[in-house]
């Protein structure tokens, strides 16, 4: 067994994924919006996972749940195998762990009254008799913020943001380890994606729930998140705690990622173009996904050696992993701007 | 000297009938452009902000039945008197619009080059060759590699940023004095936005164009637009440049705006401050400030008399009692090293 780090070894963690690999048969071949990808969540801990539409983050969160069975890899959670159980033991896992997606009009029976939507899970795993269930419904929905007056409803009658709030009670009804958040405030107005964002963060403390949090918007992700994993096709690119991971991106899709978000700041007409530059071209497809580093075509110091060879992830300390072969020359300012021969960018 | 506005739109109506009463979609809007100056109108959706873009060159829904009052002056003509025909004439080639999602407004069946060449010979009379050929510069000047061999392929063979590419080529073909960008990059991920916003900009210098930026990012205007419209329940409850509605706002809606994201230059612990409720469309009568009922900061008279505009700074204006009585919202925590 090989040395686990110092810092890792203070608590088990709740989940953790070794070389995590999805596979989906397309028309044209096969892609693999998941690869090899590897990561641990802590208890009560909240890992963010960002990256722009495309990157696996979703799939990887469903692929984690099982939600699609990972063609490689091991999914360790609560001390067993995921990725080994089937049928009945493994739907016994699922009440440990939980899923919100980011439109609830989907996600939610538009038939169902909104109680019942929330005593669903505690019915399927037989949790609780009908009287307990309604009760512990009814308590759940008080705790997201919904009155009683709401118990009768439907999801039609309710708006985006309410619906946000009973995907949540039906999640955490079960008193789950870990809820995976997709895109939990993606579909909200602005003034009501604060409303929940915050809400997220109280049930975490009173329930010491961890959770995934996907999200394409870095500074949802930085708000709420103790960790932060950064996805680019398929693959972990750099992850690391928050605070660090923003203030010093090493992997220089990072610090295009950051670069880019414009901010309602006096200086954003400055920023845009700087952003402009940093980054360029598309996120090409998973169909032809580059050699060497997937980053290559697009990154502003790549090398011959980067067309050719994908850098392993590597730690930087205080608890940062990057894969970039030249993180340490772009961090000191001796990088060598992208030369000739590893070819233009294109969209 | 003052100059002569190219948008002047002047106490614009919008109402939509509804099964459940006379929606107020635009409630009395009146702002203007002027040439070569980008605007941004900044607000949720239900504020009213698509609805007066699109009421500028009426493009509702066919069966939407609506009401459409006051005036919208271009170049002086008033659009909401000209004909359906007339206003052909104006859409495409005096305006033109680019809309959040590109694969909506492309026809999925026609190459891009013949979508582009198509507006150039309808209202240039262009013939087939020399509106194909403008086409391909058109894609060369938006930033499609090899545009000869691209103009042939349909709409799914270009990334989502590559469509709106596309989509800038077609809105910009016959050189309009207006461009309408409705949540533009909306759609698109973060790293092709800034290249998205780049192109319009520089579109916009170069062909000396007017452009209202339209968005629910106050990042997306803060970086683009010198002056702001705030609208909030068909009503334009604040207007000013960048700087006075970032530094200084009168309205609480505005102020609230400011600190409703989490923002990458503020503290991480700085706790968000929600806006408490959700819009609601306005039905029928509803008298007072259309924020009240959320608002922090209202008064019994907010919600019974209809705030008056007062003017803070030059061209810096809020509809609000607040602003009346002379105060102003708290303002927005200021990030360690961040803002000026």
């Amino acid at each position: 067994m090989t040395a686990v780090p110092a810092a890792e070894a203070t608590a088990a963690p709740l989940m953790e994924a070794r070389g995590v690999t999805v596979r989906f048969p397309v028309r044209g071949g096969v892609i693999v919006p998941v690869d090899g990808v590897s990561l641990q969540i802590a208890p009560g801990e909240t890992l963010g996972l960002v990256g722009e539409s495309g990157c696996g983050k979703s799939t990887l969160g469903r692929a984690l749940l099982q939600l699609v069975r990972p063609a490689a890899g091991r999914v360790a959670f609560m001390g067993q195998d995921l990725t080994a159980l089937d049928g009945e033991p493994l739907r016994a896992m699922r009440r440990h762990m939980q899923i919100v997606f980011q439109d609830p009009r989907g996600s939610l029976d538009p038939r169902m009254a909104v109680r019942r939507i929330v005593e669903e899970p505690l019915r399927v795993h037989r949790l609780a008799g009908p009287p307990e269930a309604a009760r512990a419904a009814r308590e759940m929905l008080a705790l997201v913020g919904l009155d009683a007056i709401y118990d009768r409803q439907r999801p039609s009658q309710l708006s985006g943001g309410q619906l946000q709030r009973v995907a949540l009670a039906r999640a955490l009804v079960t008193r789950p380890k870990l809820v995976v958040c997709d895109e939990p405030v993606s579909a909200l107005d602005v003034s009501v994606q604060a409303q929940v964002l915050n809400l997220l963060i109280d049930l975490r403390a009173r329930f010491g729930v961890a959770y995934l949090f996907i999200s394409h918007n870095l500074a949802v992700a930085r708000y709420i998140s103790d960790r932060v994993a950064v996805m680019y096709l398929g693959q972990i690119v750099e992850e690391g705690p928050t605070d660090t991971l923003f203030a010093r991106p090493r992997h220089p899709y990072t610090q295009g990622l950051v670069a880019s978000v414009l901010r309602p700041g006096l200086e954003a007409r400055d920023r845009l173009g700087a952003a402009a530059r940093l980054v360029t071209g598309d996120v090409p497809s998973l169909l032809q996904p580059p050699t060497g580093c997937r980053y290559h075509p697009r990154c502003p110091f790549a090398q011959e050696r980067c067309r050719t060879e994908a850098p392993r992830p590597e730690p930087v300390g205080g608890g940062q992993v990057v894969a970039c072969h030249f993180w340490r020359e772009i961090e000191t300012g001796t990088a060598r701007l992208r030369s000739a021969a590893a070819g233009a960018p294109s969209g | 000297m003052i100059q002569e506005p190219l948008l002047d739109v002047r106490n614009l109506r919008v109402r939509f009938e509804t099964p459940r009463g006379l929606l107020r979609a635009v409630d009395g809007v009146s702002f203007s452009v002027a040439p070569r100056e980008t605007v941004g109108i900044v607000g949720e959706s239900g504020s009213g902000k698509s609805v007066t873009m699109l009421s500028v060159l009426r493009l509702f829904p066919p069966l939407a039945r609506v009401s459409v009052s006051g005036q919208v002056l271009f170049e002086g003509t008033d659009l909401l008197r000209l004909s359906e025909a007339e206003l052909r004439e104006v859409r495409g080639a005096k305006i033109g619009m680019v809309f959040q999602d590109p694969l909506t407004s492309l026809n999925p069946a026609l190459p891009v080059g013949e979508q582009i060449a198509e507006s150039l010979r309808t209202h240039r009379g262009l013939s087939r060759g020399a509106a194909r050929r403008r086409a391909e510069e058109l894609l060369e000047l938006v930033g499609i590699p090899d545009p000869g061999r691209r103009a042939d392929d349909l709409p799914y063979r270009f990334s989502g940023g590559m469509r709106q590419r596309i989509m800038i080529a077609i809105a910009i073909a016959c050189e309009p004095k207006l461009l309408i960008a409705d949540e533009p990059t909306s759609a698109l991920d973060v790293t092709v936005q800034a290249q998205v916003l780049v192109l319009l900009e520089r579109l916009q210098r170069e062909l000396g164009m007017s452009l209202i930026m339209i968005s629910h990012d106050l990042g997306v205007i803060a970086a683009t637009s010198r002056r702001v419209l705030v609208m909030y329940g068909g009503w334009i409850v604040e207007r000013g440049s960048v700087e006075e509605i970032l530094e200084r706002p009168g309205h609480p809606y505005s102020a609230a705006l400011t600190r409703l994201v989490p923002d990458l230059d503020q503290p991480r612990d700085e706790p968000l401050v929600p806006i408490p409720g959700q819009p609601t469309p306005v039905v029928g009568h509803m008298p007072g400030c259309r924020f009240a009922a959320r608002c922090g900061y209202a008064m019994d008279r907010c919600r019974e008399e209809t705030p008056p505009a007062v003017a803070l700074a030059t061209e810096h204006i809020s509809l609000c009692w607040l602003s009346a009585d002379g105060i102003r919202p708290a303002p927005a925590p200021t990030p360690a090293g961040g803002r000026r």
